[in-house]
């Protein structure tokens, strides 16, 4: 773990360029200083290797991935792993649990996006001092035992629900409605249209980037969820992947490969999502910081 | 993600500032009846008071019990499961305090990186260089993935025997190193995991607080010879405080509560030294299911943190 505590590069920063151009965040391209890339690229590495190792392990034999030196490379790449993965005789329902990981966090997101903007918009014009607390833990034990009460133990709506009631969903949302132009909210009043009908057909329209970035941001949350789903899930087929792995390292415990594959499983869709709405991703949790 | 959010209760729900006359913009007034925000807000609310305020509520009920799931009798002990907490005699002091302890010796040894390295990242790609986007979105990249898949990762990863970070080591000659097996290279190998794995969460709200610090002020003390050292404690330092104390506050309470790295890269050991009051806590309550003991542990670890959090907002506070 060397690598990753390597200090900080101050070097690329009190490099020889002047400081004011440094500072300047506006203007044409500028020539930097050589060593302020090598840091970068080396840093970057150490955040991509892990990940492009764990997709090389994937595919190697399960003998390979236990020699000592390890290889980086696979000698005879194989599917063994995702065909001991996918049609094991017993025990491991992998698409089962990618299943339940897409609808889970899929209803989610959408939840999370419906209630929030709905409670949002109320009160986007109210001062409601929101308080961040990380005190989840208190509300564990007596959220199980509602959740049995209700029979959804073991199920979906046992992931799905408790943590949609977000905080900072609703904070995020009403933030965004603040800065919406009032003037059209006036004039389709003026119209005839009721409250309902201006927040869906004038206020959610315009809110597209917001809805985006809260329904990738709950998306992505939920189908990371862990502490809770392993409590919470227990038949092989209603497990989510992240809980269905955490089992396999205990089924599989030498065949790593099985393990470095079903990690994969669960790493690309989230990273493809990723990809694609990175910006939204980044955005959603800056504004969690400033406004926190 | 590491962090959950909760809400607290409205205590005071107060009417913004007022914009411009905009009395009639407002529910009750162009936007419908007075019942409109209230429907608005509905949804939210019933989940909100079913998974938040009444669990919260409910969980002191529990704590008052000897109060097993899976029994049907749940018989009242009042305080019991608390003053069981300070009684050394008692079957629950032991594990309790040995989790509180490594839940500390885990905050100490993190927060301090988990605070400054991205600190460090966000100045460097605070900078206008091409690719900025790219890489901003590469150190990211980690976090987006769940705690199961990097523990999985690293708990491969740092295999002692096969592990790829002692075949690098290797190379370099140097003797293989007990990452997993033995202290305190467990606890680094979890803080070095835990930086790897969030680092760019930090580093994107530092980025957002660095991009309100107005260039102007860099510039008119560039202007009075001030060096970048001091550039950045009379300036960037300042600028960022609001931002440094939302971090520190946020990274203590989830370094705290720290569970899916330790659960499944080293499992709670070597022995049980890794074993943190959350593991402790939530394998009581809901593995073993005694709740009403994890109940009560629950509070007494949440009316720790609560105290930290106050500290840390009073040393932090806006020097007069």
């Amino acid at each position: 773990m060397t690598t990753v505590q390597q200090p900080v590069p101050t070097k690329a920063t009190t490099g020889d360029l002047p400081a004011v151009a440094r500072r300047r965040r506006r203007g044409g391209p500028r020539r930097r200083n050589p060593l302020f890339w090598v840091v970068l690229v080396l840093l970057s590495l150490v955040f991509v290797a892990p990940l492009l190792y764990m997709l090389l392990t994937a595919i190697k034999t399960q003998v390979e991935a236990r020699s000592v030196p390890p290889t980086v490379f696979p000698s005879e790449p194989t599917l063994q792993a995702f065909r001991t993965l996918f049609f094991a005789d017993k025990g491991s329902p992998v698409l089962l649990w990618l299943a339940n990981s897409m609808i889970a966090a899929t209803l989610h997101s959408l939840l999370v996006v419906i209630i929030c903007s709905m409670a949002g918009y109320a009160l986007a014009r109210m001062e409601f001092p929101l308080k961040k607390t990380l005190f989840g833990i208190i509300i564990m034990m007596p959220n199980f035992e509602i959740l049995a009460r209700f029979g959804f133990l073991d199920t979906l709506a046992a992931i799905v629900l408790p943590g949609a009631a977000s905080a900072f969903g609703v904070f995020f949302m009403r933030q965004f409605f603040s800065t919406i132009p009032i003037a059209l909210e006036e004039s389709a009043r003026i119209d005839g249209a009721g409250p309902w009908r201006i927040f869906t057909s004038i206020v959610l329209p315009v809110s597209r980037p917001a809805i985006v970035t809260l329904a990738v941001i709950s998306f992505l949350a939920n189908w990371n969820d862990f502490v809770f789903p392993i409590y919470v899930l227990f038949s092989a087929e209603h497990l989510t992947l992240p809980v269905g792995l955490s089992k396999l390292q205990g089924a599989y415990t030498i065949d790593y490969p099985v393990i470095m594959a079903g990690a994969a499983m669960a790493s690309i869709p989230v990273l493809l999502l990723y990809i694609f709405v990175q910006r939204y991703v980044i955005e959603g949790v800056a504004s969690s910081g400033i406004k926190g | 993600v590491a962090q959950t959010t909760v809400a607290q209760p409205a205590g005071d729900v107060r009417t913004a500032p007022r914009t411009r006359g905009s009395k009639e913009l407002r529910f009750g007034g162009v936007h419908g009846s007075r019942a409109t925000p209230y429907l608005f807000m509905l949804p939210y609310l019933v989940l909100f008071v079913t998974f938040v305020i009444v669990p919260a509520v409910f969980g002191i009920w529990i704590s008052l019990h000897d109060w097993d799931f899976l029994l049907p009798g749940k018989p009242w002990v009042g305080l019991g499961n608390y003053t069981a907490l300070f009684d050394s005699e008692s079957v629950g002091f032991e594990p309790f305090w040995h989790g509180m302890r490594a839940t500390a010796i885990f905050t100490v040894a993190s927060v301090p990186f988990l605070v400054l390295i991205p600190l460090g990242l966000a100045v460097l790609l605070n900078r206008q260089f091409p690719g900025r986007t790219f890489f901003r979105a590469v150190f990211f990249a980690p976090y987006v993935l769940g705690v199961a898949v990097i523990g999985l990762m690293w708990r491969y990863l740092l295999d002692p025997s096969f592990g790829a970070v002692n075949g690098l080591l290797g190379l370099f000659g140097i003797p293989p190193v007990p990452w997993i097996t033995d202290q305190p290279w467990a606890w680094i190998s979890l803080v070095a995991v835990t930086i790897w794995w969030t680092i760019g969460f930090n580093a994107i709200i530092y980025l957002a607080g660095l991009a309100d610090i107005p260039g102007e002020q860099y510039e008119a003390a560039e202007i009075d010879g001030a060096s970048i050292w001091q550039q950045f404690r009379y300036i960037t330092v300042p600028g960022l405080r609001p931002v440094l104390i939302f971090i520190i506050t946020t990274t203590i309470l989830a370094s705290a509560n720290m569970f899916g790295q330790a659960y499944l890269i080293t499992q709670g050991g070597p022995g049980d030294s890794t074993r943190t009051a959350i593991i402790e806590i939530t394998e009581r309550g809901l593995r073993q299911y005694r709740m009403g003991e994890a109940a009560a542990m629950s509070y007494l670890l949440a009316i720790f943190l609560g105290i930290i959090a106050m500290i840390n907002f009073y040393l932090l506070r806006e020097k007069k």
